[in-house]
């Protein structure tokens, strides 16, 4: 499977990201090969081979329902890059 | 006394501290001073808190004089992994993105340090967000290989790597996602364990990818390997992947020789691609394992072709979700805001309409700034396999390979101990080397992904030098839990050989 530079771009806004047209052109050619190589998982036949997320056959991992001490407001915002007492300040999402 | 003490393991400067023949002062002080004599040229370490470090052997020393009990490593310096969070101290994962950033809790791992009383003596160079061979991905710095400084270090925890192979500290802290503990481990010539997947809690641990990463201990010995295991490991409420089995005493049973050892050996690990020098060491290991009585059965694996293709299928999918965090709103970096209005005012003027809003655009742009180009790639790959149309065909299909190299190990655990075979297909490579072929890159990690797709132990320890001087690794992989009896076949090997004593002199 080959892919455009279109595919890559569109790929580029759904994973947030903004590449220039020089990242672009190698992104495109690095993502291609990348993917010819994976594409050889296709030569394997997996019919009615149960998918395995996980190493652990974990179920369930219950905690016990004690209450704890939860982050502080003013810790959870200590790393931000802009915020004012209470929340984390953005730009406008719907316009100035 | 200093340079002897450097060398020494950190279970003889334990021996030596509770006798009273040193202090941890001393101690921490020796390790200080090899730093200042070398790091500047190995550039294993992105901090180095000497203040600190010295301010907690003096305390550590004096808890001893006083009698208050001891940690299970009280005044034995350690140097972390950039990747765990650490209260109040920068933590970058060698990434832009996290330059500023200062946890504000610390990671289970972390704990476990403190609470044995080890000395942090400073946090390790690394591939940004642990995704990297070679140590070159790191935003700040490269790290070059003790052995020659020429040569990459290997990756992602090439820093806790090469710190150990330049005598700059006696235990080390690294993660291993597809082969970020081993590979630096067998390019440096030191030991380094990738535990059972939920052996050491993750908490606090900046995610790469969340099925696949493990903390683990590295050191020069397979005894010293034991204690930083049995220091770290256990159970976590904070970690719900974390198992709830108890940690066995591995110090107690490292000594112990483990009688009617079967080791198994896979004939297609020794195909086209594999060094010479590489393979004539790891059959020189398996002789050794013979003449200590084992018995050496050839089985196969017929699905670790695929483990490179799963891997980066998987590992790039897990990290695109964990790495959406970044997004320039609530820690980490943020681009700046007027030139990015700017640009967006621009393209209107441009285009006649409405474009991106600007927190989109502050998203992307904050991303792409922050994150170096591998990690944006593994988003991007990430993203389009989990992308609509495309998510059978990769995600799901590699989950089922997955599976076929589970099912693998497990026959082959039906049979043997251990799985015994090389770390790496060629000793360190010179920086530059692979920086513009990221699938060359990819295929270092050919021996070693299927133990975190499959979830098993392994382990790194040193079985040779080439012509050139480069260590070579010899690679351990016992199932799931088995790290005692893991400890034990590798303890062997290093009871009967000196490859582990061999040091570098770094030029």
């Amino acid at each position: 499977m080959s892919l455009s530079k279109e595919d890559v771009q569109r790929v580029s806004l759904l994973a947030r990201l903004k590449l220039s047209d020089d990242e672009l052109t190698t992104m495109t050619e690095q993502l291609g090969q990348i993917v010819s190589y994976v594409d050889k998982l296709s030569e394997l036949d997996t019919e009615g081979v149960e998918p395995m997320a996980h190493a652990l056959d974990l179920t369930n991992a219950l905690v016990d329902d004690e209450p704890h001490e939860s982050l502080p407001q003013e810790k959870a915002l200590q790393n931000a890059p802009n915020s004012d007492d209470e929340c984390f300040r953005v730009p406008a999402v719907l316009g100035e | 006394m200093q340079n002897t003490m450097i060398d020494l393991s950190a279970t003889s400067l334990l021996a030596k501290l509770q006798s009273g023949e040193v202090s941890s002062e001393e101690v921490t002080t020796a390790f200080l001073g090899r730093i200042n004599a070398v790091e500047s040229r190995v550039g294993a370490f992105l901090k180095v808190n000497s203040e600190s470090a010295l301010q907690a052997a003096q305390a550590v020393d004096e808890k001893r004089r006083s009698g208050t009990p001891l940690g299970k490593l009280a005044g034995i310096p350690i140097a972390v992994k950039d990747i765990l969070c650490t209260e109040g101290e920068a933590t970058t994962c060698g990434s832009r993105m996290l330059e500023n950033y200062v946890p504000p809790y610390n990671a289970t791992v972390v704990e476990h340090l403190l609470a044995s009383d080890a000395i942090v003596i400073g946090r390790t160079n690394m591939d940004e967000f642990a995704m990297g061979s070679s140590t070159e991905n790191s935003a700040y710095k490269p790290t070059c290989n003790p052995w020659d400084l020429e040569r990459i270090p290997g990756g992602s925890s090439g820093g806790a790597a090469a710190c150990l192979a330049a005598a700059m500290t006696p235990l080390s802290i690294g993660t291993d996602t597809g082969g970020s503990i081993r590979q630096p481990a067998a390019l440096c010539g030191i030991v380094g364990l990738k535990p059972t997947y939920g052996r050491v809690s993750r908490f606090g641990l900046v995610a790469f990818a969340s099925s696949l990463d493990q903390v683990g201990p590295m050191a020069t010995t397979v005894e010293d390997t034991a204690l930083l295991l049995e220091t770290i490991a256990g159970h976590d409420q904070r970690d719900s992947t974390s198992a709830k089995i108890d940690v066995p005493q591995y110090t107690a049973s490292v000594n112990s020789p483990l009688e009617n050892l079967t080791i198994g050996v896979v004939p297609s690990h020794y195909q086209d691609g594999l060094d010479t020098e590489i393979e004539s060491s790891v059959k020189e290991a398996i002789r050794v394992y013979e003449s200590l009585g084992a018995t050496i059965k050839e089985i196969e694996m017929p699905h670790a072709q695929y483990g490179i293709a799963t891997y980066y299928i998987i590992a790039p999918c897990e990290a695109s979700g964990n790495l959406a965090r970044y997004d320039g709103a609530h820690y980490g970096y943020r681009t700046d805001r007027q030139t990015m209005l700017d640009e967006l005012a621009e393209e209107a003027n441009q285009t006649d309409g409405a474009g991106e809003s600007p927190l989109v655009r502050m998203y992307r742009k904050s991303r792409s700034e922050g994150f170096g180009s591998e990690v944006q790639r593994r988003v991007m790959l990430g993203t389009y396999a989990l992308s609509e149309g495309y998510y059978d065909a990769y995600y799901l299909k590699a989950l089922k390979v997955r599976r076929l190299i589970r099912a693998d190990y497990d026959a082959a655990f039906d049979q043997v101990d251990c799985i015994l075979g090389p770390v790496t297909a060629s000793p360190a490579f010179r920086r530059g080397e692979k920086t513009n072929d990221p699938l060359a890159m990819y295929l270092e990690d050919l021996y070693t992904v299927n133990a975190n797709l499959a979830g098993v132990a392994g382990i790194s320890l040193p079985c040779g030098l080439t012509s050139e001087n480069l260590p070579i690794g010899l690679h351990l992989q016992a199932a799931p839990f088995q790290e005692e009896k893991l400890l034990q076949v590798a303890n062997m090997y290093q009871s009967a050989t000196d490859w582990h004593t061999r040091r570098p002199e770094i030029q």
